[in-house]
């Protein structure tokens, strides 16, 4: 008898360490959660804090009792913050479907059909992808200002396009599609442009919507092409225009009306990704890279 | 037969076109770049071919400042990044409720405009006239005296910028190390369990083994991100960084080419090259310890 409450005890003070355990856990998740959260809180707050209330909180305040919108409307009226962007929304579709395009047609050759110089081609491809792009950065500059295409969209999206690696993923997903499908689509007659349009765009799909959305995400973040390459406002994409904002814009001292800027420049990809949560995640697992 | 080849090629000639246009043709020329002394953008003539871009570069001050930046950058941000990400995700990997919340969360700064958010930043951190700024204020809190952050001291800086950037890399890390953890088989675990093995032995000689592959993916990839490491610092001191003294190797590179220090294409070639060579050397080396300590 003695010995069954021992085992008791013993259940007991493991369960207590178990307990103590999740609890350290949890804290500690929810402190770097708080951290993650913070600066978003932050900048939503001093969005809609008004100029001066915000000018005389020597001490910030964590809340406030008097929300305002109007900081949101000097971001759209003192700057051109939609123009912002159209530029950027127009960049980012452009470069993406011409990425698809280019793309899908390489992905389609290096997969599914026998042509000479395939391997020889593909290794290539592969031993592009550890290319830095600050190595080729440099020519692309003057390769663009020479062809006087400062300051367009070509300029701007052009370079912006290729991306080995997706080329790379689609292949691998291509390839995984069985022969027998291909050979039976070549008995009935059809083309391959067919096949590849009916068939294997179709069942690939996901992997195509997976790089669609990383592109996307990529192209609307991007920085250092554009600002290397467009000096003038009219085609600012909202990285640069959020610089610009910073440097010239509103007066320096106009801080809510730059967070409500930033606040609507962050905005549609933080709803992108909560929408396609579950496929962004899976797609960066497999291949994205940031820092 | 021929009529094959052709079709292949033809499928993929935008894709060599581009690549070829944007990526072969320029890896070249920046090589080419790189040698050719006084190299004029305006006249596209030059004096000769040496050493010289290089030369100067390595003796240009503010090259020396960015190195140093982006050193100090890398040997403190890889290793507290990598440690805080295997920290969070067997967190994550140990509980239930809340897990997908917590994976959320820890993934918004991937999605969010890194110029954006580092306004922020910077406005937590940054004191001015008006106000002592939110982070001096909690500093108060505990007794310290307050700092100026943005404008301040060196090493002040440096923190806000290390600070910045394990915040911006840390979503792709925790992505990838809870999905390593969760791939490693529960066997093993209760196998170690009947043997009464303790947990922190488990870690050690189960789960880091198992999942040592995908660390050692993210340390060199990390290593390679953050000597690329530029976007972040112009997202917290602007972009003037060599006023700020807070330039990177991929800055000096930028601001070679172009803006008011601008117009060096040969000089930003033989930077850009030069840190490509330590790019180069470092991941090298870590394939090499990698190959002592991973298990595949």
């Amino acid at each position: 008898m003695g010995k069954q409450v021992d085992f008791e005890k013993i259940e007991k003070s493991a369960k207590t360490r178990e307990t103590a355990a999740k609890a350290v856990t949890y804290t500690l998740l929810t402190v770097w959660a708080v951290v993650v959260l913070f600066p978003f809180y932050w900048m939503l707050l001093t969005s809609v804090k008004s100029y001066s209330a915000y000018n005389s909180e020597y001490i910030p305040k964590f809340f406030t009792l008097s929300p305002t919108f109007q900081n949101y409307v000097d971001a759209f009226t003192a700057v051109p913050l939609a123009d912002y962007f159209v530029n950027t929304l127009i960049f980012t579709v452009i470069t993406t479907a011409i990425m698809l395009f280019v793309t899908i047609l390489a992905a389609f050759a290096f997969a599914r059909l026998e042509f000479r110089g395939k391997d020889l081609a593909f290794t290539i491809f592969l031993s592009l992808m550890m290319i830095p792009s600050e190595l080729v950065v440099i020519t692309n500059f003057v390769t663009i200002t020479n062809l006087d295409m400062r300051n367009t969209f070509m300029g701007l999206i052009l370079p912006s396009v290729t991306s080995v690696f997706y080329i790379y993923l689609l292949k691998e997903n291509f390839a995984q599609i069985p022969d027998e499908l291909y050979y039976a689509a070549k008995v009935d007659g059809t083309s391959d442009f067919k096949y590849l349009w009916k068939v294997m765009i179709p069942i690939c799909r996901p992997t195509i919507i997976t790089i669609t959305i990383l592109k996307v995400i990529e192209c609307w973040n991007s920085y250092v092409w554009p600002r290397l390459i467009t000096d003038d406002q009219a085609y600012f994409l909202v990285s640069n225009g959020i610089q610009e904002i910073r440097e010239n814009g509103f007066g320096r001292e106009n801080i809510p009306a730059m967070m409500a800027a930033v606040v609507v420049i962050s905005l549609p990809l933080i709803i992108l990704f909560l929408v396609f949560r579950k496929k962004i995640m899976e797609g960066v697992a497999r291949g994205g890279t940031k820092g | 037969m021929d009529n094959k080849n052709m079709k292949g090629w033809l499928y993929l000639l935008p894709a060599v076109l581009f690549l070829g246009v944007f990526m072969v043709y320029p890896l070249i020329d920046v090589f080419i770049y790189s040698f050719e002394e006084g190299y004029n953008s305006a006249s596209q003539t030059y004096f000769g071919v040496g050493l010289y871009n290089y030369s100067y570069v390595l003796h240009d001050p503010y090259f020396l400042q960015a190195v140093k930046n982006t050193f100090i950058l890398v040997i403190f941000t890889v290793p507290i990044s990598t440690g805080i990400a295997l920290l969070i995700s067997v967190g994550l990997n140990s509980i239930k409720p809340l897990r997908e919340l917590y994976q959320t969360i820890y993934f918004l700064p991937y999605v969010t405009n890194t110029l954006a958010v580092g306004l922020v930043f910077m406005i937590l951190f940054k004191k001015t006239p008006y106000t002592e700024g939110l982070v001096n204020l909690i500093l108060n809190w505990f007794g310290m005296t307050s700092v100026d952050f943005i404008d301040g001291p060196y090493w002040a800086k440096m923190f806000v910028l290390c600070f910045y950037t394990v915040w911006v890399v840390l979503p792709f890390k925790i992505l990838v190390l809870t999905s390593a953890l969760a791939s490693v088989k529960q066997d093993y675990y209760n196998a170690a369990k009947v043997d009464g093995t303790s947990k922190f032995r488990m870690f050690t000689k189960i789960t880091l083994p198992m999942i040592s592959p995908m660390l050692f993916y993210l340390i060199i990839t990390g290593f390679i991100g953050a000597f690329k490491a530029y976007s972040d610092a112009v997202a917290i001191f602007g972009t003037d960084l060599n006023a700020a003294e807070m330039n990177t190797i991929v800055g000096y590179v930028y601001d070679m080419l172009y803006g008011n220090s601008g117009g060096y294409p040969s000089y930003a070639s033989a930077a850009a090259i030069i840190l490509f060579a330590i790019v180069l050397t470092i991941t090298c080396i870590n394939l090499l310890v990698s190959k002592k300590h991973v298990h595949y």
